[in-house]
């Protein structure tokens, strides 16, 4: 067990219990604020895998805006009293065929990437790593960085126009 | 010794508990965020597998870093149709919308 492991397992365990508080808590702010933790556990993986830019923009962009934007939304829609926001389906059957269909698929999925082997790769990441995912996102893959801005363009207009109206002519 | 089948293990944990929550759940807004823990799942397992199997291309942090923008438009999109329907039906809960017929 070197370090890396004993923090690997520490963010994995961490980042697994508040997703699951994201499910079961009661009250849907705890969901809310958990899923921050949860968001801000996996950039902790991210750094773990080296991949430093993406937790940063993993920080930046889940654990800043969207959860800002979500928390807005759970204000804007609250409905009963707050510790009954976020209460379970009511027939248990629901739950229960939901709880064991997904235990079937973790159970499946995990044993199948278990005993599964896979073609690690001895060469070594690029040092420079925010330059050379610059030079891909603006040089190879620049048609899908720019869909992906107009994407985003589209998808911020859209959302205000849904949610404030459009005027008639 | 921690490899990639741990990350991605973590990964399909993290999945299996959105995927609970997108069934299991009434609230829209719930549900929107499970589907954000899902995506982060995937996040995991493109940026592992980009680090352990081609980390060379570097094409696993560029794909996650699209999911994110992906998933960016998509949490407001939702959130958009959440507060609209809160308007026209007073309610969050999924049971209550039914108007989508075929």
């Amino acid at each position: 067990m070197t370090l890396k492991d004993i923090s690997f397992l520490l963010i994995a365990g961490f980042t697994i219990v508040s997703a699951l508080g994201v499910v079961t808590f009661k009250n849907i702010v705890h969901s809310a604020l958990s899923l921050v933790l949860t968001f801000l556990g996996v950039a902790g993986i991210y750094f773990q895998l080296n991949a430093g830019f993406v937790g940063v923009v993993q920080i930046l962009v889940y654990a800043g805006a969207i959860s800002v934007l979500i928390i807005f939304a759970i204000m804007l829609v609250m409905d009963t009293e707050v510790n009954k926001t976020n209460l379970p389906n009511p027939s248990l059957g629901t739950s229960l065929l939901g709880g064991y269909i997904i235990l079937l698929l973790t159970v499946t999925l995990g044993a199948s990437i278990w005993f599964s082997s896979f073609p690690i790769s001895a060469q070594l990441a690029p040092k420079d790593d925010v330059g050379f995912l610059a030079n891909l996102m603006l040089g190879k893959y620049v048609v899908p960085f720019e869909i992906a801005a107009v994407l985003l363009l589209v998808a911020v207009v859209g959302a205000i126009i849904l949610a404030k109206g459009a005027e008639d002519k | 010794m921690i490899g990639l089948s741990h990350y991605l293990i973590l990964g399909c944990i993290l999945f299996g508990i959105g995927a609970y929550g997108v069934i299991a759940k009434r609230n829209a807004v719930a549900v929107l965020m499970s589907v954000e823990l899902m995506l982060n799942a995937v996040n995991i397992n493109f940026v592992a597998a980009g680090k352990y199997i081609a980390p060379a291309a570097g094409i696993g942090q560029l794909f996650a870093i699209f999911v994110i923008v992906v998933a960016a438009a998509e949490v407001a999109v939702g959130l958009a149709l959440i507060i609209v329907l809160f308007k026209a039906r007073k309610s969050v809960n999924l049971s209550d919308f039914n108007i989508l017929k075929w």
